[in-house]
């Protein structure tokens, strides 16, 4: 073998990381590329109007998207709205609370919550969560909270709420496995100096774990969020898929991701194709602003901490 | 050994003290008391406990994970390890400050130095202020920070810092003060600062300080006690200790041939 002289090795190896490197650069851009391409009919058809109209009728080749943004938005911000307190209290409990030994199988068990696969998800929430919300939760929350809209209607067991549940449960190992290495981070010496101060150890956690993690915490959150907007087959199985925008969190909707896997082997005419395409590249364009939100977040907080 | 005649009124008393980090013992069977308003110093090699033997005296040890301690702590004649004090109400009576600067990275200057007011439930604007006011004189870091009392508690020097947590550490009007080698992380004229603070807040308080600088301990001490492997082999007059030490080990370890 040819021992290569060290300046030459040093080059390979950099052409090399660099090569790789714009590889996946270049993939992203070429997926984009091929998205926008596909769109491309639909773009020229639909124009922007797409975003804000709201029928959805392929056969009459009628395209508006807007009842699945409504279902994406709204399932995904329930889902992060139940999952943040849970996931912080989870990972509270981990990092505060247990002896190490236990906190190690505590937090691996709850992260491997996230290792399940999504269609197990989708089967939990047909055969258990679906029946206990239209037998249980739904009854429980119309006869205290029904006079507000959003618990108005009849539940069929299906609809936002139900999807959204099953979303915040996929999402809590994600927020709450940051939440825990963030929490993690806080020296003793911190923590010493809130005790020393005759704090108890709820005050402890709020000034000297919580306070000075708020900006790890709202990325977990935009992480997890970014989880739920792209989830689809769980929610495809239980949001109703009706292109609808109810006040009702019990009404069925679609979200973007359901509506294309249910309608892409179906969909015979180019432009219903291409429409699907033009949704795939605004959820991907709301995935990409949500990911720019969490890292703006981030830097504005880290100049304060 | 311990019992030396103190003209002072006694406030801090360990009796038969140990402390245990899982199976290892690291303070054993101390007994000693302190004086109101004097400045105990504690001395000695690294590792021989006489930080942990000061953690235990405001019940900070037992929270490390695994730790224990038996004895009694007797603060003005109460057991502080009784079951039924409350060890909030014994952190707020005996205050800290550390070997490594800690002021809470999410506050300001002020809020630093005015939480433990905070958490006793006092929020009147004017008490607060005053009391930064006079806690930040007392630890001589008023004329530094007074006109930006709004930064950051981090933004300041390592020095600064350290003055900032006893200022915070003062808010509370602790009796008593217990410093865990509060200039060893510290350059030479920061650490003169705190040492002259500390001569200031002895009108006040009274401080137990662990350092690892004899000079220090000499300058600053009242009383000293001489730690070795979690025994307390001397407690004295600094005077005493420093000049004429009775135990051969403690004067070994200050004209240095141990340690």
């Amino acid at each position: 073998m040819v021992k290569l002289n060290s300046k030459t090795q040093d080059a390979l190896l950099f052409y090399a990381l660099r090569f790789i490197s714009l590889l996946v650069i270049g993939l992203l851009l070429f997926i984009i590329f091929i998205l926008f391409k596909a769109a491309w009919p639909a773009i020229i058809h639909n124009g922007l109007g797409f975003i804000i109209r709201t029928e959805w009728n392929p056969i009459e080749n009628q395209f508006g998207a807007l009842p699945f943004i409504f279902g994406t938005l709204v399932t995904s911000f329930l889902a992060v709205l139940i999952a943040t307190p849970v996931s912080i209290f989870v990972a509270l409990f981990i990092s505060e609370y247990l002896p190490t030994q236990f906190s190690r199988i505590i937090s691996t068990l709850v992260e491997m919550v996230a290792a399940i696969p999504s269609i197990v998800f989708g089967l939990w929430g047909i055969f258990f969560l679906s029946p206990l919300m239209k037998s249980t939760l739904a009854p429980f929350l119309k006869t205290y909270f029904g006079y507000l809209p959003i618990f108005s209607g009849p539940s069929f067991g299906i609809g936002i709420l139900t999807a959204s549940l099953v979303l915040s449960v996929m999402i809590v190992p994600t927020i709450s496995s940051i939440c825990r290495s963030i929490f993690e981070l806080v020296p003793q010496h911190q923590k010493e100096a809130s005790y020393a101060l005759g704090s108890t150890k709820f005050e402890m956690i709020k000034m000297a774990v919580i306070s000075p993690s708020l900006s790890g915490i709202s990325s977990a959150v935009v992480l997890g969020l970014g989880r739920a907007l792209g989830e689809t087959m769980a929610v495809t199985m239980l949001i109703g898929n009706s292109p609808l925008i109810s006040k009702s969190v019990f009404a069925p909707a679609a979200t973007m991701a359901s509506v294309m896997a249910n309608e892409y082997t179906d969909a015979n005419t180019p432009l219903h194709v291409a429409s699907l395409c033009y949704l795939a590249l605004l959820l991907f364009l709301i995935t990409f602003l949500s990911n720019l939100f969490a890292k703006t977040i981030v830097k504005n907080f880290s100049k304060i901490g | 050994m311990s019992n030396i005649e103190m003209k002072e009124k006694v406030i801090l008393e360990a009796k038969n003290l140990e402390a245990w980090f899982g199976d290892f013992q690291a303070v054993k069977g101390i007994n000693v008391s302190y004086g109101e308003k004097t400045i105990n110093a504690i001395i000695g090699p690294s590792g021989c406990g006489k930080s942990t033997y000061l953690r235990c005296l405001n019940r900070i040890h037992e929270e490390i994970e695994g730790t224990k301690v038996h004895g009694e702590v007797l603060l003005e004649g109460k057991n502080i390890y009784d079951k039924k004090i409350d060890v909030v109400d014994v952190r707020k009576r005996i205050g800290m400050v550390f070997q490594k600067p800690n002021p809470f990275p999410s506050m300001s200057i002020l809020d630093n130095v005015v939480i433990g007011l905070r958490l006793q439930g006092i929020t009147k604007r004017s008490t607060l202020m005053e009391t930064a006011e006079s806690c930040l004189k007392k630890a001589a870091l008023w004329e530094e920070v007074k006109d930006k009392l709004n930064s950051l508690g981090t933004s300041l020097s390592g020095g600064q810092q350290q003055r900032l947590c006893i200022a915070r550490a003062l808010a509370i009007n602790p009796p008593v003060l217990l410093m865990d080698e509060p200039t060893s992380a510290l350059d030479p004229i920061a650490t003169a600062k705190i040492e002259e603070l500390m001569n200031e807040i002895k009108r006040d308080y009274t401080v137990i300080i662990v350092t690892h600088n004899m000079q220090q301990a000499a300058r600053i001490s009242d009383y000293t006690s001489f730690f070795v492997y979690g025994k307390m082999i001397e407690h004295g007059l600094s005077s005493d200790i420093f000049t004429n030490p009775k135990e051969k080990q403690t004067e070994d370890y200050i004209s240095g041939r141990f340690g």
